[in-house]
């Protein structure tokens, strides 16, 4: 009886104050976050829009802009130039994820291990990468420079050239230099992400298959690798997004060349936009980019949340 | 007794590889910026010929870095419009962040959930794809051209993941600690700033370190919207200096401007690592 009317009494104290929230949280919770929104409104969900209006007009810099409907993307469709960046882009981003990978998961294995020096080891492959992406391509510009720059001349030295060999000079020593530079830069964010996955796997699975007789190559089969699906999923998320995006490198060291083989394409995009300012058709550019980005991150975030599914 | 001594020698053999490879990796991963570092003291004669050996082997000489100043606006302007750029986009990320993050995670309002979506939702979407309206709504809003136009943009790019970071940074602290300071009778400032505010700190920290890493090194943005030279922050008018813009490509210079830009970054870096791992494990934990 007393427990009945002890619950009775706590009964309109609950609603009331849960009320009085809701009603402070209608107004208040809106302000907090009313800076936020306001930027990303002005600064993001307007210009997405417009991008999209942009891209069914003739839009030069000065001028009066016309309605051309879907001209902008027909002329795409012709546009040997911008289908030349994407297939690059695309061979770069295939190119450069593996190798990142595949310096990346055996620093990953290497540091993930409890031991002494191993911080010291995480922290100088990790240096590179915060440093920007502007100041590397400017080191290594100069690193790979055919006059001033370390690697020629060394070479040279070393007798392993007869002349001073000019590395950006022809296509495959110049996309290769950018791949090498890219992973001395790249390699370490993605050993301390698959780093993480590779902790938080049991040891004592490890120990049990150890115990059972399974090599190493065979745990890290059956093992580390299953379990790291997740953790592999981001990691590749984050090197394909970031390298189909891939810029200031080939703008600062390559300037798109040779022969304007290294234009990517948000270089093509640049070029059109802000080079030739066809603004219209450089947002039409840039749906087309935006859409293959979206689709390939829907698609990577279905792996992600579904890591047992095929 | 013979076994031990042979485990305990193949322990050693395979520490001393274990080690080896450390060491001789972790000098690959440093060398470029040491020889770059090094060789800025190189005297100008030097400066020109291969970096062989890095260090200056005629004798040391800041001259690669007085020179920077002879380039344009002059690199001292640049890096104060760096510095402009990154602390004001730091300062502003870690507020605004702060405040939203709070937001979300304590209060209860219309639209709520399709507000987060939303915020969270723009980092699908690459902002390379609509700088040309960014470069318009600048001008639309008397903001071209200006170092705080740059700061805005910036600041909305970091919105996503410093406000994620700070709405788990809050719903980690028990309510009860506000309660108890709401009993007490502070105010909702107050509470914010003198209860919530030590707590959410190593939050604030990462938001800030990551704010100030990204505004410190963006190069697209900035070269697109910042077409005067006396608004060039370092990595567009470093690039200026080595396209040759003021001149024969000066690569003392260049590398000089290089240690200039690095160094901030590796020194925060270096103090804050643990706030870095933080926030990259916080993003790929989820």
């Amino acid at each position: 009886m007393s427990s009945i009317s002890a619950k009775a009494g706590a009964m309109p104290a609950a609603p009331a104050r849960r009320r009085s929230k809701i009603d402070r949280g209608h107004w208040v919770g809106l302000l907090y976050i009313a800076p936020a929104i306001v930027l990303v409104m002005v600064f993001f969900v307007i210009p997405l829009g417009m991008t999209a209006w942009m891209s069914l007009h003739n839009w030069p810099l000065m001028g009066q802009h016309r309605f051309i409907g879907l001209d902008n993307y027909v002329a795409i469709t012709k546009d040997v130039r911008f289908w030349n960046a994407l297939k690059f882009t695309g061979y770069y981003t295939v190119i450069v994820t593996i190798a990142i990978f595949a310096v990346a998961f055996p620093l990953a294995l290497f540091v993930e291990k409890p031991r002494p020096m191993m911080g010291v080891y995480r922290t100088a492959f990790f240096m590179p990468v915060v440093v920007g992406f502007a100041s590397a391509s400017l080191l290594w510009a100069w690193l790979l420079n055919v006059d001033s720059g370390l690697f020629s001349p060394a070479a040279q030295e070393l007798g392993l050239t007869e002349k001073r060999f000019n590395l950006i000079a022809t296509f495959n020593p110049a996309f290769w230099s950018i791949i090498v530079m890219v992973v001395w830069k790249v390699a370490g964010f993605t050993m301390v992400i698959l780093m993480t996955g590779l902790q938080s796997i049991p040891t004592e699975l490890q120990e049990a298959a150890k115990i059972d007789g399974a090599n190493a190559w065979q745990r890290f089969r059956s093992i580390t690798f299953p379990l790291m699906r997740r953790t592999v999923a981001l990691a590749l998320i984050l090197s394909v997004a970031g390298s189909i995006l891939a810029f200031d490198q080939f703008y600062i060291l390559l300037r798109g060349g040779p022969r304007n083989s290294t234009i990517t394409a948000v270089y093509w995009i640049f070029n059109q936009s802000f080079v030739s300012f066809k603004l219209g058709y450089g947002a039409a550019l840039s749906m087309v980019l935006l859409v293959i980005l979206v689709v390939l991150s829907l698609i990577q975030l279905r792996l992600l949340r579904n890591p047992e599914g095929t | 007794m013979a076994t031990t001594t042979r485990t305990r020698e193949r322990s050693i053999g395979s520490l001393i590889a274990e080690h080896g490879t450390g060491i001789i990796l972790s000098l690959l991963f440093i060398a470029p910026i040491v020889w770059a570092i090094l060789s800025t003291f190189k005297p100008r004669s030097e400066a020109r010929l291969p970096p062989i050996p890095p260090w200056p082997t005629t004798g040391f000489s800041i001259d690669n870095y007085l020179t920077l100043d002879t380039f344009g606006a002059g690199l001292s302007h640049s890096a104060q419009n760096s510095i402009f750029v990154a602390v004001s986009s730091v300062v502003l990320t870690a507020i605004i962040s702060l405040l939203a993050g709070y937001g979300f995670s304590r209060f209860r309002f219309p639209f709520k959930n399709l507000f987060f979506i939303l915020i969270l939702s723009t980092i699908m979407i690459p902002f390379q794809s609509i700088l040309t309206p960014i470069f318009l709504i600048l001008s639309w809003l008397g903001l071209q051209n200006t170092l705080t136009g740059l700061v805005l943009v910036y600041v909305t790019l970091q919105m996503p993941f410093s406000i994620f970071m700070m709405r788990n940074a809050f719903d980690a602290v028990p309510k009860e600690i506000e309660e108890a300071a709401r009993i007490d009778g502070a105010t909702n400032v107050a509470l914010l700033t003198k209860v919530m505010l030590p707590l959410v700190w190593p939050g604030v920290v990462t938001v800030g370190l990551f704010a100030f890493l990204n505004t410190w090194n963006e190069f697209l943005a900035a070269l697109v919207l910042m077409t005067d030279q006396s608004k060039f922050t370092l990595p567009i008018m470093m690039t200026a200096v080595q396209s040759g813009r003021f001149g024969a490509v000066d690569w003392g210079a260049v590398q000089a401007g290089v240690t200039i830009m690095m160094i901030p970054c590796l020194i925060l870096f270096l103090l804050l690592q643990r706030f870095y791992i933080r926030g990259l494990t916080a993003g790929a934990v989820k």
